[in-house]
C-alpha cells in the first residue's frame, strides 16, 4: 500500500497539470463571460469534492454512532436500505418527477440516491471501529479546505460577472457558507473537547449539521424568491466540450483529495498509536513518567 | 436505562416534572439566569437604539432582526448555566448512575430554559415596542406561534449543545460556536416571520412551517442522541 502512494502522487500531479492545460488552453471561451469563466474549472470541482467529503463524513459519523450502540445496528441497516429503494423507485414515479427542478434527469437523481446505501455499507466494511472516527476527522478537515477554496473563488468570479462580491440571497453561496461554518465548528469542537469521548460528541454534531443542510437550503430558497437578486447564473445548457473539461478537472481534484485524505488518515492513525503508547508507558512506570501528561483519547494536534 | 423494578417515580414524566420544578425553584431563589439575561438584553436594546436611531417606518423592517439577535444572545447566558449548575457537587455524575431516563433530564432542562427565555421575551417585548415606536401592520396573533416555535428552536438545540460544551475547555465560549451555525435556518425563519408580520407585506406561513419542521427534526434528533451525550465521559 505504501509503495502505491508515490505512484498515485505522480499520477495526480500529471492529471492536475493536464486539467489545468485543458482549462486554460483547450476549453472554448464563454460567449457571455469571456475568459473569466475559466475559474469554473477550479470552483465547481472544489465544490463537488467538498460536498462529497462532507457526505462521507456524515456517513462515517452515523456509522460510528451506530457501532457504539449495537442495538441500533440492524434498524439502521434496514433504514438505509429502505431509503435507497424508496428513493430510486420514487425517481421513476411521474408525480415525483414533476417535482424535480428542470434539467435534472430522474436517472441521475436515482443514481445519487443509490450512493447512500452503497457508501453506508462500503464505509462500514472498510473502516471498522475507531477507524470510522479517523475517517470522519480526515474528511472534515480536507472538506473544509476544499470548501474554503469554493468560498474564495466564488466572490472572485462573482465580482466581474455579477458586479458584486457576494449575493446574500444566492442559494448556493449562502448554503455553502453555512455548511462551512458548521464544519468549522465541528473542527473547533474536536480541538477544544476535554472529554474522553470526543469522537461521540463530534459524530453527534456531524449528524446535526447534516440535518441542518436541507433546512438551510429551503430557507434560503424561499428567502431568495422573496428578495430578487441581481442576475444569478445557472440555467441554460453547457457546451459539451466545457463539460468534458469540467469532468476531467473534477477527476484530478478527486485524486488530489484522495491523496491528501490518505496521508492525513495515516498521520492521524500514527498520532493515535503514539498517544496510546505514551499513555501505556506512563501507566507502566508511574513514578518515573509523572511528567508526561495523560491525554487518553483526545485527538492530538 | 429502565430499572428492573419500575417504580412510578421512575417514569419519564415524573422525572421530568421533578427536575423541572427543582430548576424553577433554584432559579426563583437565585434569579441568576433571569437577571443576567434581562440586563443583557436591555443593554442590547439600548445600544441598538443608539446605533440605528430609526424612524417608525424603517424600524419595522429591522426590529425583527434586532429583537431575535438580542434574545439569541441572552438565551446563551441562560443556556450556559443549564449544566454548569449540575457540575458543582458532581450532580451530573449522580444523574448518570441513576436509573432515571436520560431524556427526562433533557426535557426538563429544555422546558426550564424555554420558560426562562419565554419570561425574558414577555418582559422585553414591551421595551422594544417603546424604544422603536412599533405598530404591527400584519396579523399580530401570528407573533405568538412564531415566538413559541422560535424560542423552542433556540432552546432545544441550545440545551443539547450546552451538554456537549460542558465537556470542553472554555465551555462558555464553546456554546455559541456550536449553536449559532446550526441555528441559522431557525434564526432566518424567526427574523423573516417577524418582519413580514410587522410590515404586513408578506405572509409568514412558510416561515412558521419552516420553524415547525426545524423544531420537529431537531427535537427528535436531540432525544435520540442525548443519552449518548450524557454518558460520554
Amino acid at each position: 500500500m505504501k509503495r502505491l502512494f508515490p505512484i498515485l502522487a505522480v499520477l495526480t500531479a500529471v492529471l492536475l497539470a493536464y486539467a489545468l492545460y485543458l482549462a486554460l488552453v483547450v476549453a472554448p471561451t464563454d460567449a457571455q463571460q469571456g475568459e473569466v469563466y475559466r475559474i469554473i474549472y477550479y470552483h465547481v470541482p472544489s465544490a463537488w469534492t467538498a460536498f462529497l467529503l462532507f457526505f462521507i463524513n456524515f456517513i462515517a459519523s452515523i456509522q460510528y454512532l451506530v457501532s457504539r450502540k449495537p442495538s441500533t445496528q440492524a434498524a439502521a441497516k434496514w433504514i438505509v436500505i429502505a431509503i435507497g429503494v424508496v428513493g430510486v423507485v420514487a425517481c421513476f414515479v411521474p408525480q415525483v418527477q414533476a417535482l424535480l427542478p428542470a434539467g435534472m434527469r430522474p436517472s441521475a437523481v436515482a443514481t445519487t440516491v443509490l450512493l447512500i446505501p452503497i457508501f453506508y455499507f462500503s464505509i462500514g466494511r472498510l473502516f471498522p471501529g475507531d477507524r470510522l472516527d479517523v475517517l470522519a476527522v480526515t474528511t472534515a478537515e480536507v472538506g473544509v479546505v476544499f470548501c474554503t477554496i469554493v468560498l474564495v473563488t466564488g466572490p472572485i468570479w462573482a465580482r466581474p460577472v455579477w458586479g458584486i462580491w457576494w449575493a446574500p440571497g444566492d442559494i448556493r453561496l449562502t448554503s455553502t457558507l453555512v455548511l462551512w461554518l458548521i464544519y468549522v465548528s465541528y473542527l473547533v469542537l474536536r480541538r477544544f473537547s476535554s472529554s474522553a469521548e470526543t469522537q461521540m460528541l463530534a459524530a453527534a454534531l456531524a449528524v446535526f449539521g447534516a440535518l441542518d443542510v436541507p433546512l438551510v437550503y429551503f430557507s434560503i430558497w424561499f428567502f431568495r424568491t422573496q428578495h430578487p437578486q441581481p442576475v444569478i447564473g445557472g440555467g441554460g445548457s453547457m457546451d459539451p466540450r466545457m463539460l468534458h473539461v469540467l469532468v476531467i478537472s473534477w477527476m484530478a481534484f478527486l485524486c488530489f483529495a484522495f491523496l491528501v485524505c490518505w496521508s492525513r488518515f495515516r498521520l492521524e492513525l500514527l498520532h493515535r498509536e503514539i498517544e496510546e503508547a505514551h499513555a501505556m508507558e506512563s501507566l507502566a512506570g508511574e513514578g518515573v513518567a509523572s511528567k508526561a501528561s495523560l491525554p487518553l483519547n483526545r485527538s492530538p494536534r | 436505562m429502565t430499572s428492573p423494578t419500575k417504580l412510578p417515580e421512575d417514569s419519564l414524566w415524573a422525572v421530568t416534572l421533578a427536575t423541572l420544578v427543582k430548576d424553577i425553584r433554584l432559579e426563583w431563589r437565585s434569579k441568576d439566569a433571569l437577571n443576567s439575561m434581562l440586563f443583557f438584553s436591555l443593554l442590547v436594546v439600548v445600544i441598538f437604539s443608539f446605533s440605528f436611531d430609526p424612524l417608525a417606518e424603517e424600524s419595522r423592517h429591522i426590529v425583527g432582526g434586532l429583537i431575535w439577535v438580542a434574545f439569541l444572545f441572552a438565551a446563551v447566558v441562560a443556556l450556559n448555566q443549564t449544566w454548569a449548575r449540575e457540575l458543582r457537587n458532581q450532580v451530573l455524575d449522580a444523574y448518570r448512575v441513576s436509573p432515571a431516563p436520560a431524556n427526562a433530564l433533557f426535557l426538563a432542562k429544555a422546558l426550564g430554559n424555554f420558560i426562562f427565555v419565554g419570561v425574558l421575551e414577555a418582559l422585553m417585548t414591551p421595551l422594544f415596542v417603546i424604544f422603536y415606536n412599533l405598530r404591527v401592520l400584519g396579523p399580530a396573533w401570528q407573533l405568538i406561534p412564531v415566538a413559541v416555535l422560535g424560542t423552542w428552536a433556540l432552546v432545544v438545540n441550545g440545551t443539547f449543545f450546552a451538554a456537549m460544551s460542558v465537556r470542553t475547555r472554555s465551555r462558555e465560549l464553546m456554546l455559541p460556536l456550536l449553536l449559532f451555525p446550526i441555528s441559522i435556518p431557525a434564526v432566518l425563519g424567526m427574523v423573516a416571520a417577524t418582519t413580514s408580520i410587522l410590515t404586513g407585506e408578506e405572509s409568514a406561513h412558510f416561515w412558521i412551517l419552516l420553524l415547525l419542521t426545524y423544531d420537529v427534526v431537531f427535537t427528535t434528533a436531540c432525544l435520540a442522541l442525548f443519552g449518548m451525550i450524557l454518558h460520554a465521559e
